[in-house]
């Protein structure tokens, strides 16, 4: 069977014929794959996690309820949803960086963070960050330095995690709004750290593209 | 299952192909038919009840290993979600083929899994424990990196869920607690560790006080 495993139908035609084959049969309700795109494609965004972040950095009695019970934190939102069951939020301080992954398929809090984006389930991310943690960092651009400890939580069953960074200096006086624009999807993950430089610049990105 | 996807320290990986807060992840799907994987798994597991997460989860790794490194990510859950809708007998494989135009490669068999063990008193904050040493043929959430090590609880869930080396398989469940494992770096990888630790969240039946 070397050869021939991978000779297949392409992708494309192959989720098309599941489609049909579910909906010959009934078994597709009217709108459901539309309104299931549509959640997963604007409802749960990392913009979600962002507004959290910044609620629990004006907010010290929401950063402790965050940080006892993230799931009924992220509720107050409405950030509810499938794989956002029982979120945890992780403390990042000064000297310890928290960063997550799932090395067995790709388990992401969805609701507060979007759907898991193409590096966070590669082979390269799944096997290197929970041995070679601090080389893959610093090649994704956060280079800490050797006083951060570096604690990472992998994703193996059914808590979903989301980093709570901390306010980094030169926000003072910032509202939440801005506070949420420099909080990323990668600071979120955990690969990244706010910069203030980027706020209010329109999510905390220093370039485009998808 | 020691199977391919258990990816959690394998090395010989390059880089993450990725920059921190170098994109938007906008739009979310690059392909017009990537938002049907979700969205016929969740019809499957949420909407119709025909199969559970944990199952969709086992169909992928019982893909055949070379199948399953060489398709991407939603590929995978194509895959896995077809070959639960054909071994449910919602569909047939035939008729799938037929609509794709070609072959449509599904999972490999599975075996039967294995029940949950024996309640035992649940551990709290602090114990030190041990990862049961097993080699489980079927599902199971517990990554071979952490086998037979030592670890401390942080965290035990509020929230009991199915044991998924039975739920993999379909059988009746017993439902646990997880625990937030802490394991220290040089535990897992020696000197070269370069994370401080790792926390892996792990069914209580994986433990055993250490
Ligand atoms: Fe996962």
């Amino acid at each position: 069977m070397s050869g021939p495993i991978l000779e297949q139908a392409p992708v494309a035609d192959r989720a098309r014929a599941l489609e049909a084959a579910l909906r010959r049969r009934h078994l597709v309700p009217e709108g459901f794959v539309e309104d299931f795109t549509r959640l997963m494609e604007q409802d749960w965004a990392p913009e979600n996690g962002a507004r959290v972040v910044a609620r629990a950095w004006v907010d010290p009695g929401y950063r402790d309820l965050l940080l006892k019970d993230g799931t009924s934190a992220c509720a107050q939102f409405g950030y509810v949803g499938p794989q956002g069951e029982y979120i945890v939020a992780l403390e990042n301080t000064p000297t310890l960086q928290n960063v997550i992954v799932c090395t067995l398929c790709s388990c992401t809090a969805w609701p507060v963070l979007g759907l898991p984006p193409d590096w966070y389930k590669s082979f390269e991310y799944r096997a290197r960050v929970v041995r070679e943690s601090r080389s893959v960092l610093r090649e994704m651009g956060l280079d800490l330095p050797p006083e951060v400890d570096i604690r990472v939580w992998d994703t193996t069953a059914e808590t979903r995690y989301m980093v709570l960074p901390f306010r980094p200096a030169g926000t003072e006086g910032w509202d939440e709004a801005k506070l949420a624009s420099i909080v990323t999807k990668d600071v979120l993950i955990g690969i990244a750290r706010p910069d203030p430089a980027a706020g209010g610049t329109g999510g905390g990105l220093r370039g485009g593209g998808y | 299952m020691d199977g391919i996807h258990d990816l959690g320290g394998v090395q010989g990986f390059g880089k993450v192909a990725h920059k921190a807060n170098s994109v938007a992840y906008r739009p979310v799907f690059h392909e017009p038919w990537e938002h049907l994987a979700y969205s016929l798994l969740f019809l499957g597991a949420d909407t119709l009840k025909v199969f559970n997460v944990d199952e969709l989860r086992h169909a992928i790794e019982r893909l055949d290993p070379r199948q399953y490194f060489a398709s991407p990510y939603y590929d995978r859950i194509v895959a896995g979600t077809a070959s639960l809708y054909v071994e449910k007998g919602v569909l047939s494989h035939a008729e799938l083929e037929a609509l794709a135009g070609g072959r449509f490669a599904l999972a490999r068999p599975q075996g039967l899994g294995r029940p949950a063990r024996e309640t035992r008193p649940p551990f709290e904050v602090g114990d030190r424990v041990r990862v049961a040493g097993a080699f489980v043929p079927g599902h199971t959430r517990m990554p071979g990196y952490v086998r037979g090590k030592h670890g401390t609880i942080l965290h035990r869930t509020g929230v009991k869920w199915p044991f998924p080396d039975a739920a993999g398989h379909g059988r009746p469940a017993a439902l646990e607690p997880t625990y937030h494992v802490e394991f220290k770096g040089s535990d897992l990888w020696g000197e070269t560790a370069e994370a401080a630790s790792v926390v892996v969240d792990l069914w209580e039946g994986y433990l055993d006080k250490a």
